[in-house]
């Protein structure tokens, strides 16, 4: 049957509408904030005085900001790393291995995303008081660890079927061993998997405040300097930098997103 | 006699209570072509998973040209395997995927892509190296799989329902090509399917299982027009049953009683017992041709266009029974039909 062409009536009317502002609900406080990184005076507030960019610069300039921005790269840089690279290999000995504790392994694992940040922190502060772990970026990344580590587990582990273990098995057949099977076909096999849990960890812990504020001292991530800034006071710097980071994140989302998208081609032709 | 390519020895499993195959012994010749045959649940693939090293047999054991693979695991055997989902490497090109058997076995890597080559050339994918697997049709994707798996000169290759994928005209030119590859390699193929036709058309011997047992095994031509079993006779083509019992046996035919009257066949058995008369459609003949016994005339209740015959059923003494009438004589419903059967073509299957 052929689409007929239909005129536009009231219900599109409404249900546009009704779209309209249930984007600007979600977006007027990211926009206004955006809106006022580029203000022209000292106070990011309404009235806005007209486009600068020298909010931005200043921020460039700004060394603790620098600072932390390089720290929070480099803690959501390390610590996506392990727990992609962990949440990998338990995802695979759980799928493959037909453990008689595997169901429950698995609730164990996944449990700690029900979990509160503010708790997990807690926890992690008093757990590692008693280690004699001074609070760091290290403890940081490791708080970070705590919490992505489910979250790949699960990303990975829903990537890894009956059809991926038949490819496994066919490998096994042609004569690979077990480092073979991992390295030569399961992880290339998932790399766009393993990518976008890598990304999805990474613009979590780039965001992450309740953990990193709780963990850290003198060296501090960017959202943490962030707070402390808000602290005294708002600034269009500040703006700037918000922007920065939502931009940051919204550009590994797309990425994630571009990846998951040619993952799913691949497998529906694969 | 010479040690067989594949020998299996008294070999069971079981899943807890569940029999998935029992004591099952079984030789394949080197160079054979095996069809292995059966509903689902009926043990066939448990059997080849068994060989190929996938599935551990409970008790029993397997020798591969006389040497003993029980406990190996698949990766040192010397079986290789066409999945039924082919199971291709979807991050490798065509090329990686055929080499990946020889590249585990430290071949270098200009020799593996030459030999990829003369495997894909073989079945009919020449100049595919290149190409990534999701750029292939499914028949294409079935060929690399084989490809890949005889590029590792297999002992005994395996495939695992390799066609069930496949649309019928693919089906039927794989069917084909397969049979020729293994003439054109001496190789040893071990088949898993549930089609009988698929089974009769490429298989030097069909091994029939039911319930994780051998039901009936031999050549094709032998199993379909003299199964051994019920089971086989029901499940390899269609056939006429008719349930009866022995008379006796004189002049060198036995006579058997049945709702239709009594009926002669050359197969010997024993007085009094209770059988089933198996009768192909193709064998109820029209005429006394080659001293064909009557069996009186039968109505007929439906018929269907087939091409090349008619299939009709039709009802003598109140037994259903199905024939072939050539196409160029048309039945007509309620005409009455002279049936006739040879007393070769009677086989008497034990109750």
């Amino acid at each position: 049957m052929r689409a007929r062409p239909k005129s536009f009536d009231l219900a599109d009317g409404v249900s546009l509408l009704y779209v309209a502002l249930a984007l600007l609900f979600i977006f007027l406080p990211v926009g206004a904030l955006i809106l006022f990184a580029f203000q022209d005076g000292i106070a990011p507030v309404p009235p806005f005085k007209g486009p600068t960019l020298q909010w931005f610069d200043k921020m460039l300039h700004n060394r603790r900001l620098m600072e932390a921005l390089w720290n929070s790269v480099l803690v959501g840089g390390l610590s996506s790393l392990a727990a992609t690279f962990l949440g990998f290999l338990a995802a695979f000995s759980l799928a493959r291995r037909n453990w008689r504790f595997a169901q429950g392994a698995q609730l164990l694992l996944m449990a700690p995303i029900t979990v509160s940040y503010l708790i997990i922190g807690m926890g992690l502060q008093i757990t590692f008081n008693l280690m004699g772990i001074d609070r760091s970026l290290l403890a940081i990344g490791i708080g970070h660890v705590v919490i992505n580590l489910p979250l790949c587990f699960a990303i990975v582990y829903s990537q890894l079927g009956e059809h991926q273990a038949n490819i496994e098995r066919a490998a096994r057949d042609l004569g690979a061993n077990e480092w073979q099977v991992v390295g030569l076909i399961t992880a290339p096999m998932l790399w766009p998997t393993l990518l976008a849990a890598y990304f999805i960890a990474f613009t979590l812990s780039w965001d992450e405040f309740v953990i990193a504020f709780l963990l850290s001292r003198f060296d501090v991530t960017l959202p943490v300097v962030i707070w402390g800034l808000l602290r005294s006071g708002l600034s269009p710097e500040l703006n700037a930098a918000g922007t920065l980071v939502f931009g940051i994140s919204i550009a590994i989302v797309l990425a994630v997103e571009l990846l998951l998208w040619r993952g799913r081609r691949a497998a529906t032709h694969g | 006699m010479a040690e067989p390519r594949v020998r299996f020895q008294s070999v069971a499993k079981c899943y807890g209570e569940t029999i998935a195959l029992a004591d099952t012994d079984l030789e394949i010749a080197a160079g054979e072509y095996v069809v292995l045959l059966g509903p689902s649940g009926s043990g066939k693939t448990t059997l080849l998973s068994i060989l190929g090293g996938f599935v551990e047999p409970s008790s029993g054991r397997v020798f591969i040209n006389g040497e003993d693979v029980t406990d190996l695991p698949a990766a040192r055997r010397p079986t290789a395997t066409v999945f039924q989902d082919y199971a291709l490497f979807p991050h490798m090109s065509v090329a990686a995927n055929v080499a990946f058997g020889l590249a585990m076995r430290g071949l270098r890597k200009t020799q593996r892509l030459k030999k990829a080559e003369e495997m894909l050339e073989l079945v009919g994918l020449k100049g595919f190296g290149r190409r990534g697997v999701h750029q292939l049709s499914g028949g294409q994707r079935q060929r690399v799989a084989l490809a890949r798996a005889i590029a590792v000169d297999p002992a005994v290759l395996l495939l695992d329902e390799p066609l069930g994928a496949l649309d019928l005209a693919l089906r039927r030119q794989m069917q084909e090509e397969l049979v020729r590859l293994q003439r054109q390699l001496g190789a040893t193929f071990v088949h898993v399917t549930h089609d009988q036709e698929e089974a009769m058309s490429i298989a030097d011997r069909v091994v029939v299982m039911k319930d994780g047992r051998i039901e009936d095994m031999g050549p094709p031509a032998r199993v379909y027009l003299k199964p051994a079993s019920l089971f086989a006779a029901r499940f390899m083509g269609e056939n006429n049953l008719i349930e009866g019992q022995v008379v006796g046996r004189a002049n060198g035919q036995t006579a058997v009683d049945t709702i239709v009257g009594r009926l002669l066949a050359d197969q010997p058995a024993e007085p009094s017992e209770k059988v089933h008369v198996a009768l192909r459609p193709e064998q109820l003949r029209f005429s006394a041709e080659l001293g064909a016994q009557a069996l009186g005339d039968a109505e007929v209740t439906e018929f269907s266009f087939q091409g090349t015959h008619f299939r009709v059923h039709c009802r003598l003494a109140g037994q259903e029974l199905i024939a072939r009438v050539p196409a160029e004589e048309p039945p007509l419903a309620g005409e009455r039909l002279p049936l006739y059967a040879r007393a070769g073509d009677l086989v008497l299957l034990r109750q």
